[in-house]
């Protein structure tokens, strides 16, 4: 050991490049990924922005400004701005305080009962994509829909009647925190798990009661996890687009807007006009939302805290 | 442990015994708190469990019975029979292609994704190198931008490379998955303890040996948590295959059981139904949806453990 560590001080630099060549092999993989799938085609997609479309072959800069100009003024910009806040301003709230809600009410007494329940409101993470729509339309039919009953009773004898411009940010958000919820659920469960049973129990002695433990304790330690589900909850809403797009053209042309989300309007710029340059400036002002909103948010809590 | 407090000197009136009856069953939460969590948590149950019990129970019955009987009744297993054989005679099977598609598709990218993906995510937990913040960073940044952003810059890039309309073209996407680097990260930070990492490497064990005989073993919970996340992500992916393919054959389920359902009556009886095609109807359509959605059922029943309690659990503190 000794001689080692006499020997150590003359070639202590070329070990510690060695060290950072494994270290470099090993996340060598994942960057080359990350360059082809993450940070190449936002790049290529801000190159593409400034570029025109002529018989689908791209003139890089000769756009100039002109898509940005063009996504601004068509005359569904800001009806597909307005919908989709009205819809994050429904949907991210009471999905979040739901979720929560759901957690710390199951973990106030895990057991038989509570892991069955889980369960159930976890199994609907399966029905994502067309499958959800084809559900959600079933349900949404009272002659059909086990919660007919209710339907009629809220005044809606049909599913033309329920399927309003009004109500979809209402109806987007029934149905994504039908299937989005369970996987939240799961993760703000174990986030609960997590919480030392001492602090528990010694709140426990101090009288304080199972709400108050749940109010007190439970809810403030999870709290970074309820910052990480809105970030991705704002981040993934932002992009609404399976929803409307088969509700309102592709399937069954129900009382929905052609473009009704931002991503449906960019869908629509690239593949019925083959503007492709006014559909990458569409998804960048989309991605430049959900990105300002993430760093606002984690600058705002410390979340993400990165060891240096 | 409340019958504890019993006073041992004379026997428990009626009174206190009712209160250590009630102390049992509804535990601190007093009988008003218990009822309310009660009827909360099944209202929930009603609102998550009666569509999939629906939707078990609509390929049993046919275009009557469905919008007729009882929604949560069983029809018959004639139309069961039906339905099943409604769904494949569709393209002579087509939604079997599909499935298995489907499956390629989404066990390449899980497996794929875990391999270039638990690696840098323990490098970036144990090993201080220039660049490493910079990487986390772009990692948090990539997790924020959802899959169907990227999908149209996604399909032009591809298209550079003629990779469209093949089956890489939703695989390799697929398999950039930095939601779970930073979950590996976060797992390794907090349950690697770094005197041992620096002890072994004092030992002269490499890189690799540590990973190998040190992190892999410990990662079963972080494995098995991020091989159900990616499945099911990779399962349900429909934005990027609806986009980057165009030939059926090369379909996955989701976007197969979309254009399955497209054109035909399957919704909504009458409507823009294509002759020529097949008289799809809602029991055949609920039918579909039962196919693509019981594997997802199956994988998380079976990594159910790993789900709940895994690697979130160790990166709360308290």
């Amino acid at each position: 050991m000794t001689s080692r560590i006499v020997k150590a001080s003359p070639p202590r630099f070329p070990r510690k490049w060695r060290q950072y060549l494994s270290a470099y092999l090993f996340i060598l993989p994942y960057f080359l990924f990350m360059l082809a799938f993450g940070i190449g085609p936002g790049l290529y997609a801000f190159l593409i922005s400034f570029a025109k479309f002529k018989m689908g072959i791209p003139q890089y800069f000769a756009a100039g400004l002109n898509n940005y100009i063009g996504v601004f003024k068509d005359y569904r910009f800001l009806f597909t701005i307005g919908n989709i806040l009205k819809f994050l301003v429904v949907s991210v709230p009471l999905g979040i305080a739901l979720v929560v809600l759901i957690a710390l009410l199951l973990h106030m007494r895990p057991g038989r009962f509570a892991s069955i329940l889980r369960t159930v409101y976890f199994i609907p993470g399966a029905v994502t994509g067309p499958a959800l729509l084809l559900l959600a339309i079933f349900m949404f039919s009272p002659a059909m829909s086990p919660f007919g009953p209710l339907l009629r009773a809220m005044g809606y004898p049909s599913f033309d009647s329920l399927i309003a411009p009004a109500r979809l940010p209402v109806i987007f958000t029934v149905i994504g925190f039908f299937s989005g919820a369970g996987m939240w659920i799961v993760i703000q469960y174990g986030a609960l798990q997590g919480v030392s049973t001492e602090v528990l129990e010694a709140a426990k002695i101090d009288g304080c009661n199972a709400w108050q433990q749940a109010l007190y304790i439970k809810f403030p330690l999870i709290r970074p996890y309820i910052i990480y589900q809105f970030i991705l909850i704002f981040a993934g809403n932002v992009q609404l687009f399976v929803e409307p797009q088969l509700m309102g053209t592709t399937w069954i042309a129900a009382n929905v807007p052609q473009q009704w989300s931002p991503n449906q309007l960019a869908y629509s710029f690239a593949f019925d006009i083959g503007n492709f340059g006014m559909a990458a400036a569409m998804s960048l002002l989309m991605l430049i939302v959900g990105l300002g909103a993430a760093y606002f948010v984690i600058r705002w809590t410390g979340f993400f805290d990165i060891k240096a | 442990m409340s019958t504890t407090n019993i006073p041992n000197a004379a026997a428990p009136t009626a009174w206190q015994r009712a209160r250590i009856f009630s102390r049992r069953i509804f535990g601190d939460m007093g009988s008003l708190g218990y009822f309310l969590r009660l009827v909360v948590l099944l209202v929930f149950a009603l609102y998550f469990g009666l569509p999939l019990l629906w939707l078990l129970l609509a390929p049993s019955k046919d275009q009557f019975a469905i919008n007729s009987i009882n929604p949560l009744a069983f029809g018959n297993w004639a139309t069961v029979l039906k339905s099943w054989s409604n769904i494949n005679l569709y393209s002579n099977g087509e939604i079997w292609l599909w499935f298995r598609n489907s499956v390629l598709y989404a066990v390449s990218s899980l497996a794929i994704g875990l391999a270039i993906g638990v690696p840098a995510g323990y490098i970036l937990a144990v090993a201080r190198f220039p660049g490493r913040v910079l990487l986390l960073w772009l990692t948090l940044i990539t997790m924020l931008l959802p899959p169907s952003a990227m999908v149209l810059p996604l399909f032009l890039e591809l298209n550079l490379v003629h990779l469209v309309n093949t089956m890489w073209a939703v695989i390799l996407p697929a398999s950039f998955f930095p939601f779970g680097v930073y979950l590996a990260y976060v797992y390794y930070s907090s349950n690697l303890p770094a005197d041992l990492i620096d002890a072994a490497r004092v030992d002269g064990c490499s890189e690799l040996d540590l990973f190998r005989h040190v992190a892999l073993p410990l990662a079963k919970p972080l494995l098995g948590l991020l091989a159900f996340i990616s499945f099911n992500a990779n399962w349900n992916n429909f934005f990027g295959p609806y986009v980057l393919l165009n030939n059926d054959k090369l379909f996955n389920l989701p976007v197969g059981l979309q254009t399955m359902i497209a054109g035909t009556s399957a919704i909504r009886p009458g409507f823009n139904t294509t002759p020529g095609l097949l008289k799809f109807q809602q029991a055949d359509a609920a039918m579909a949806g039962l196919v693509m959605i019981l594997p997802v059922v199956i994988v998380f029943l079976l990594s159910q453990r790993y789900v709940v309690s895994g690697a979130f659990t160790g990166s709360v503190k308290g």
